[in-house]
């Protein structure tokens, strides 16, 4: 016995373990509960939802095998902010705003669809999911951080913990987010590879709930969702949205993480391009009151969405599997991680007892396909287009088309404005839309300048610097045990996350990346420097830079109050 | 032993400095009643200790206490914070003014009640120093009085239930570079340090730990109820030995409380001077019932 640990001889076993508390992880122990399975759940955050960020818009399909309301039946009243009864796209061209009714397109296959914050919505789930597993002889912890898998002659029997003795379970889901440190470590996903992410930063604006119906000319329980594309952003390939909350806005913006990388863009300047578009003065008149800056990188299923998300007793679910709907301008993760949990969930239940470590990993896949998830995550149009549309030489040639005089023209015309309302509306083209700037950039900007008109109005507001918004933010800093290591200080390898990480900037002392010229031997040098403490835990340097790239220890790093 | 550990936390509140609003009375003496209390800071890693051997073998975790009735709110406090089952008060004014010595006579013959009216107890946590006495004496005076074994400046501990012993890591001297591990046959008497830190590797133990603290919220709003208060007639105590009458030390002075003018007479003695410690020893004989 070794006195103090309290440990004694052998593993604590529970028959599943789900890693994360996010929609993903609490819909997979609140089914296991239900099935009656002995559930623990381990969440890193001091609460659930105190890492965690998204725009939010929660979909309830009505297609999907489960919907987050199946399983927690007061979720809407509870736990989610306004629903969203009307729905706007603004296509951009510096001033000139052409704006698109996108209800239709939101309406398909959408049973209701409610904006929601992390903090208030995953630590509602997380009381929730402690009571119905507390019932199993599990329950919910938090502060403890999963730092990889338990093996026992090369096949996955557990989990080990930063804070806890190592624990054995017949089942483990790994729903823990973007930046899987488990899916890594069963070499089911990797970080390498800029274009298969999204990088995503929100602000969330303080507004009540009487200025919100007065400026957005809305009900106590009703919505709006506004989403803007065009030449606001420069070149990058993303967009902005806007969502109204019970009394604050969700405002923030989703890139093609390699489209950031490539056009050296400031995240936080991009946010910022939104936030004082004088289209957006109609709303703030003068005034904002930031209340949280947020980051998080974003799966791009069409790319990275794991055909058999398993290995031996370990299965994926969420944005752990790469499980996120980019489907267009509309941002589908929460949903499918909801389902999948679900899924994940039940495929255990009905192989209980089967001595094969990968049946219920077999049948949880066999679920996804025939649940019709894996076809809106990975649609065989997309893959289809994308050979044809994402060469350069065809983008290149209809950007050269849009560009013209004709392409305008083309796009100008009144009858081609009625087919792009079409276009955009349906779900259709909209998920067949390849990743190229003709999407993003090229033909809302074309679309606003031919079809738009002018916003003459002022926006006057001044967001905040980044060092205010850091200094914000609340953080319990792991001091001297960084959880971000950089492995090549070099330029070439690292310097990518001087302008790609949300907190950071060139010449910016306060972030976490710094650039700085060396000379040695008289020739000169760019290096790259990493402090860890002002970091948001968004990955995006896990996968632009040369990194040991970890997560802090459980409940240490940033503390979302908003999320 | 069924396998559930009985026991009893000894805290005590003292003046709380943040307020800067201690006050003395005419003789010197603090005014407990007049300044803020607040649980001895030390207390705590006592609590710590107690809350973990609840949580990793089971069992009741009694918070006992002597001082005014003010007390009560620390005891509340340790229900709240550690989630103590039920709290004992010791208090009436016959107990009051008394040096740490009269304070182990009284806790002794608590616990000796306790044990005989509620059940028997395993171990009884003490904190290391108070904040406002600072001499430490408190828990090794009571153990002497129960003559049960003392484990001091404990760091870490575990129970093994079955064969009735505490393993407990302990500094040697307080010196943080000299660890030591010791036995001791329960019952006994464990004086946690103040860099004991509890540990729960297993999430069986955390999520008991979360049980107890839902538990707890809801007992700790009508404390009062899981109160008990003993008054030195129930003790059986002769006021001649307890309370200010019964206490043969006094503390002049500490930092950082403001110097309390005393009227009473001190004798400082070295305690490397031999004769002066023989009149102490002589002077503390009769208290000590060493007849
Ligand atoms: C800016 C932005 C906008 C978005 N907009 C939308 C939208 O409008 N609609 C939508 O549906 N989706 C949106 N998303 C995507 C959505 O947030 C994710 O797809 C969704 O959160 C995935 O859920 P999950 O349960 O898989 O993972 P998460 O919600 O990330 O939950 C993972 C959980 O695991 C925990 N965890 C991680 N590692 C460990 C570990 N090692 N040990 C213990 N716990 C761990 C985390 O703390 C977290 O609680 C957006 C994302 C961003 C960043
Ligand atoms: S240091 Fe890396 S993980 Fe942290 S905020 Fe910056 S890019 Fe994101």
């Amino acid at each position: 016995m070794s006195i103090g640990s309290g440990a004694e001889e052998g593993y604590e076993h529970y028959e599943a373990v789900v890693v994360g508390c996010g929609p993903g992880g609490a819909a997979a122990a609140a089914r296991l509960a239900d099935h009656g399975v002995e559930t623990l759940v381990l969440e890193r955050g001091v609460e659930a939802g105190s890492k965690n960020v998204s725009g939010g818009l929660l979909y309830a399909e009505e297609s999907a095998a489960y919907t987050i309301d199946d399983l927690f039946s007061d979720f809407r009243a509870e736990a989610a902010e306004r629903p969203v009864t009307d729905y706007h796209i603004h296509n951009m061209s510096g001033n000139r705003v052409k704006s698109y009714d996108l209800t239709d397109l939101h309406d398909h296959d959408t049973d209701w669809c409610d904006a929601v914050l992390r903090r208030p919505m995953d630590s509602w789930l997380e009381q929730r999911v402690h009571e119905k597993t507390s019932e199993t002889g599990g329950g919910v912890l938090t502060g403890v951080r999963v730092n990889g898998l338990l093996r026992e002659n090369g096949e996955i029997v557990g989990v080990t913990c930063d804070e806890l003795d190592p624990i054995k379970a017949d089942m483990i889901v790994a729903a823990d987010g973007v930046n899987s440190e488990l899916a890594r470590d069963a070499g089911l996903m990797d970080w390498e590879e800029p274009d298969e992410w999204f990088q995503g930063v929100k602000a969330v604006v303080e507004m009540d709930s009487e200025t919100i119906a007065d400026r957005f000319d809305i009900d106590e329980d009703e919505g709006v969702a506004h989403l803007f594309s065009g030449d606001l952003f420069q070149d990058v390939r993303g967009g902005g949205f806007l969502y109204t909350n019970e009394d604050s806005l969700s405002i923030g913006t989703v890139f093609h993480l390699d489209s950031l990388v490539e056009q050296e863009a400031e995240p936080h300047e991009l946010l910022d391009a939104l936030l004082t578009h004088p289209l957006l003065a109609q709303w703030f008149r003068g005034e904002y009151d930031e209340r949280e800056y947020a980051a998080k990188l974003v799966p791009d299923s069409k790319k990275v969405a794991h055909r058999e998300p398993y290995r031996d007793r370990l299965v994926l679910v969420g944005d752990a599997a790469g499980q996120m709907q980019a489907q267009g301008p509309i941002i589908k993760g929460m949903n499918h991680a909801v389902t999948a949990g679900a899924l994940a969930a039940d495929a255990f239940a009905v192989t209980r007892g089967n001595a094969d470590p990968e049946a219920a990993g077999r049948r949880y896949t066999t679920m996804l396909e025939k649940s019709g998830t894996m076809d809106k995550l990975r649609p065989r149009r997309y893959e289809v287009s994308r050979r044809v549309g994402e060469r350069d030489v065809v983008t290149n040639a209809v950007e050269r088309v849009l560009n013209s005089r004709v392409g305008s023209l083309a796009v100008g015309n009144p009858i081609a404005e009625r087919a792009l309302k079409r276009a955009y509306n349906s779900p259709f083209l909209v998920s067949m839309l390849p990743d190229t700037k003709t999407g993003y950039v090229s033909l809302p900007s074309v679309i606003g300048e031919e079809h738009g008109r002018t916003v003459h109005w002022e926006n006057e507001i001044e967001p905040p610097t980044l060092a205010d918004r850091i200094g914000d933010l609340t953080y319990d800093t792991d001091v001297g045990n960084p959880h971000i290591r950089l492995r090549d200080e070099s330029y070439e390898a690292s310097g990518a996350a001087v302008a790609a990480c949300p907190v950071s900037a060139e010449d910016f002392g306060g972030g976490c990346y710094r650039s700085e010229t060396v000379k040695t031997n008289g020739s000169e040098e760019r290096l790259v420097s990493l402090d860890t403490q002002p970091c948001v835990e968004c990955g995006t340097c896990a996968v632009v830079a040369d990194t040991e790239w970890e997560h802090p220890r459980g409940g240490k790093g940033v503390e979302y109050r908003e999320g | 032993m069924e396998g559930i550990v009985r026991s009893v936390v000894l805290t005590k509140g003292v003046p709380d400095f943040s307020e800067g609003a201690v006050s003395f009375n005419e003789e010197g003496h603090l005014e407990r009643g007049k300044t803020p209390t607040v649980m001895n800071p030390n207390d705590e890693f006592a609590l710590q200790a107690a809350l973990q051997t609840k949580v990793r073998h089971g069992g009741h975790v009694s918070g006992m206490s002597m001082g005014p009735p003010g007390y009560a709110s620390v005891l509340e406090e340790a229900m709240e914070s550690v989630y103590t089952d039920d709290s004992y008060l010791l208090s009436d004014r016959e107990l009051a003014a008394s040096d740490t010595w009269a304070t182990a006579i009284t806790l002794c013959s608590a616990i000796e009640k306790y044990q005989e009216e509620v059940a028997d107890v395993d171990l009884v946590f003490a904190g290391f120093k108070t904040a406002d006495g600072e001499t430490g004496q408190t828990g090794p005076q009571t153990c002497w009085g129960l003559d049960w074994p003392i484990v001091t400046h404990v760091l870490a501990l575990d129970i093994d239930p079955d064969e009735g012993i505490l393993r407990a890591k302990r500094l040697v001297e307080g010196d943080v570079d000299e660890i030591e591990t010791v036995e001791a046959p329960l019952p006994c008497v464990v004086i946690a340090d103040p860099e004991f830190e509890p540990t729960y590797r297993k999430a069986a133990h955390r999520l008991t730990h979360k049980q107890l603290r839902g538990e707890t919220q809801e007992r700790a709003t009508d404390h009062e109820e899981h109160m008990t208060t003993w008054d030195h007639q129930d003790l059986n105590l002769d006021p001649d030995y307890i309370g200010l009458d019964g206490s043969p030390t006094i503390v002049s002075a500490v930092d950082p409380i403001p110097k309390a003018p005393s009227e009473r007479e001190a004798t400082m003695v070295d305690p490397g001077d031999e004769d002066g410690m023989e009149t102490v020893f002589e002077e503390m004989h009769a208290f000590a019932g060493g007849d």
